[in-house]
């Protein structure tokens, strides 16, 4: 700071007498003057920018920890413990009614060297208890466009899959989502992805694991409970368009998965339950598009997204425990949906949804009894709008009108907050 | 997949460079200093365009592709790019220009940092722990900056040392000449009050000697609202100002209606080579910077 001082002084004096004694220098001799000023001007610029404050404490190393804060208020008019129409036999991951404080998710990641990555998101359940969500290590330490991720992750198949509620466009998961995924797959096991050293955007991913969560049935064995492959071709088009596109494909082998409630053609009251033992194979397409006015969100931009799954099993299906018999199934489902941020901070969005539950082909001993055609196609229509004072914070409101049970149709409305406090990484496209 | 792997290897053969470094460029005004130091040698990729907002960008796939292939990423720093840059280098798989590698460079190193805040808190809006990053607005700056990006050219590039150096030392002369012509030009705007639209003017404040005397952002990154910007106008009563700045990437609408309210001129500024059609270099971009702010005290 004396530098500085020091400095000013100088100029001072190297300037009023190149003022007041301008015919004296002549303006070659100034412009010397001035350029030896600057010179010294930015020396120290330059030193002053060295000696910036060193980052020493004991607690310089610590993580980046994040947590997010959620509630919603839902008010329904049917009972979210009914499956979608010719559904029970997948996930019925239901919507807790009334004011609900939804997962609080605690998030720590750092670099553990400079090869390797950590990221952990813990679940905070609102009944208490801890789940962990995310626990994996990343490293791109093999380079060539090779990422190893290894522990527990989400799968990177479809484009919502891979996303944290925090993140999702709307207050729940599209429908295909929530009968064929659980909401949303995660996988104890490894994730390999290359990326072509291509202009386009070319990735390949695979990932092996324990098959933790529905579809799979999570056994001890030593071999892979699930496998999945994915692939993702995207691109920008000028400046303010860019697209991506993907194709997945999950593999699982089932071992008695159990269904309860299931309804049947004797028309047992509350249903039965049901197993299933075989394979079970999903195929996805996903296609996201986004238009921003110059390419630049902050002010305003739309998004299209489509994802379509169709999920193929055949196997043995126990009837109530008791009567198996061959079994074999396809249903699908899709979803559109756009959301426009139509001024800065509001968005509003619109999505339709719909599921097939397909045509089983059921082996004899069970013709009888288990039902092979539903002959409804489960569909729902969702708007919402979202306020964000801020990039940490965001107030929803979604309507929606669920006819995914038949004869059923239920009215729906949810009001969310979500709240990021601390660090908050950047997400993913 | 055989024939996907090798259509890509096809792809990758088909289009050699002839350029000796593939560089990424998060803003313009890095991409036009690196065009100026390095010459044919870098085939440059720029991340964003001067009419995009740089705190808030996708980490689009196409910025992780051109990540990829990148042997020098050039960025501001700071946290300026905090809210997608980590996302794209990571998902490159491309160890060469992660963080703190030599492949990595962030400009905002080699200055004096302003506005360096005493106190972290999300209460007071987007503020940056480093410092305001904006620090491109300052013409000083990029003096020490392209020494700096000059010795790690070289670093990575050792074989075109020459020509590194001798565009360093071109750059320098020219820029200092520069300097001396915008610092005369810009006499008249020393003492002048402006008002800001987003606290990204410190540098350029520093330089010419405006004065601020407000911002139309109640904390920054936060959208002004209609009785925030009501109480700017009162401000500006008290305290007047003869300009009112923003960036070429802001909406116009809050600078327009203050500007109306207090009767004083809205300037819009290049921010960054492209912003105007006028900045379409690095040269141009302070002339026109300089030009308009003086058109705006006419």
């Amino acid at each position: 700071m004396f530098n500085q001082k020091f400095l000013s002084v100088a100029i001072a004096a190297l300037c009023v007498p190149s003022i007041h004694s301008a015919y004296a220098a002549s303006d070659a001799e100034v412009q010397t003057l001035r350029d030896e000023v600057r010179l010294l001007a930015e020396r120290i610029n330059q030193a002053d920018a060295k000696t910036a404050a060193p980052a020493a404490s004991a607690n310089a190393f610590n993580p980046a920890v994040s947590l997010i804060l959620g509630g919603t208020y839902t008010k329904l008019s049917r009972d979210p413990a009914i499956p979608a129409t010719g559904f029970a036999m997948a996930a019925n991951p239901a919507h807790a009614q009334g004011f609900n404080l939804g997962e609080s998710e605690l998030g720590i990641t750092a670099d553990i060297d400079p090869e390797y990555r950590g990221v952990a998101t813990m679940a905070l359940a609102p009944a208490g208890g801890i789940t962990v969500e995310n626990a994996f290590i990343l490293s791109s330490a093999l380079g060539n466009g090779l990422n190893v991720k290894f522990g527990r992750f989400f799968s990177g198949l479809g484009y919502l899959n891979e996303q944290h509620a925090h993140a999702w466009d709307f207050v729940d998961q599209p429908l295909v989502y929530a009968s064929l995924w659980n909401n949303q797959i995660g996988e104890d096991g490894v994730q390999l992805k290359w990326l072509a050293p291509t202009e386009t955007f070319v990735e390949l991913g695979a990932e092996v694991g324990r098959g933790r969560s529905f579809p799979a049935t999570d056994t001890n064995r030593n071999g892979a409970g699930a496998t999945a492959l994915f692939a993702h071709v995207a691109d920008d088009i000028g400046v303010a368009h860019s697209w991506r596109a993907g194709a997945s494909l999950y593999q699982t082998q089932r071992q008695n998965a159990q269904s309860l409630n299931v309804p049947d053609l004797l028309a047992t009251a509350g249903g039965v339950t049901n197993s299933f033992s075989g394979n079970s194979q999903t195929a996805g397409v996903d296609f996201v598009w986004k238009y921003a006015p110059n390419g630049n969100i902050a002010d305003r931009y739309i998004k299209f997204q489509s994802e379509i799954f169709q999920r193929k099993e055949n196997g043995v299906l126990t009837y109530n425990l008791l009567t198996p018999s061959t079994y074999s199934n396809t249903q699908s489902g899709w979803y559109m949906q756009s959301v426009a941020q139509f001024m800065p901070h509001w968005r509003t969005g619109l999505r339709y949804d719909r599921l097939a539950s397909g045509t089983a082909n059921i082996g004899a001993a069970n013709l009888a009894n288990v039902i092979s055609n539903y002959g409804y196609s489960p569909t729902r229509t969702s708007w919402m709008l979202d306020y964000s004072p801020s990039e940490f914070a965001r107030l929803r409101l979604q309507v929606a009108r669920d006819m995914s049970r038949q004869g059923q149709p239920d009215n729906q409305i949810f009001v969310q907050y979500l709240m990021s406090m601390g660090a908050h990484g950047a997400h993913q496209y | 997949m055989k024939k996907v792997i090798y259509a890509l290897f096809a792809i990758v053969i088909s289009n050699p460079t002839h350029a000796a470094l593939n560089v990424f460029a998060c803003e313009p005004e890095w991409a036009a200093l690196t065009q100026q130091l390095a010459g044919e040698q870098a085939r440059i990729y720029t991340a964003t365009t001067a009419l995009q907002d740089p705190h808030r960008v996708e980490a689009r796939p196409s910025l992780i592709a051109q990540a990829r292939r990148a042997n020098l990423v050039v960025c501001t720093g700071a946290e300026l790019e905090t809210g997608w840059l980590p996302v794209v280098l990571r998902e490159s798989g491309n160890t060469a220009v992660a963080a703190g590698s030599l492949g990595n460079f962030e400009a905002a190193q080699f200055v004096k940092m302003l506005e360096i805040p005493s106190r972290l808190n999300r209460a007071d809006g987007d503020v940056h722990a480093a410092g305001n990053p904006h620090i491109q607005t300052d013409a000083r700056n990029f003096l020490p900056i392209a020494e700096a990006l000059s010795k790690r050219l070289i670093q990575l590039d050792a074989a075109n040392t020459v020509q590194y150096q001798q565009r360093l030392a071109n750059f320098t002369q020219q820029w200092r000449a520069a300097l001396t012509r915008w610092e005369k030009q810009a006499a008249p705007l020393k003492g002048v009050a402006i008002a800001v639209q987003h606290q990204g003017f410190p540098y350029l404040n520093d330089w010419l000697g405006l004065k601020q005397v407000v911002t139309l952002e109640p904390k920054p990154g936060m959208e002004p609202s209609a009785s925030h910007l009501a109480q700017v106008v009162s401000e500006l009563q008290t305290h007047p100002a003869k300009l009112v700045l923003r960036a070429a990437y802001q909406d116009a609408r809050p600078s327009e209606w203050i500007a109306q309210r207090a009767k004083i001129s809205a300037v819009q500024l290049p921010y960054s080579v492209g912003g105007t059609p006028q900045a379409s270099d690095l040269f141009s971009l302070f002339d026109d910077t300089i030009a308009r702010l003086l058109a705006g005290l006419q």
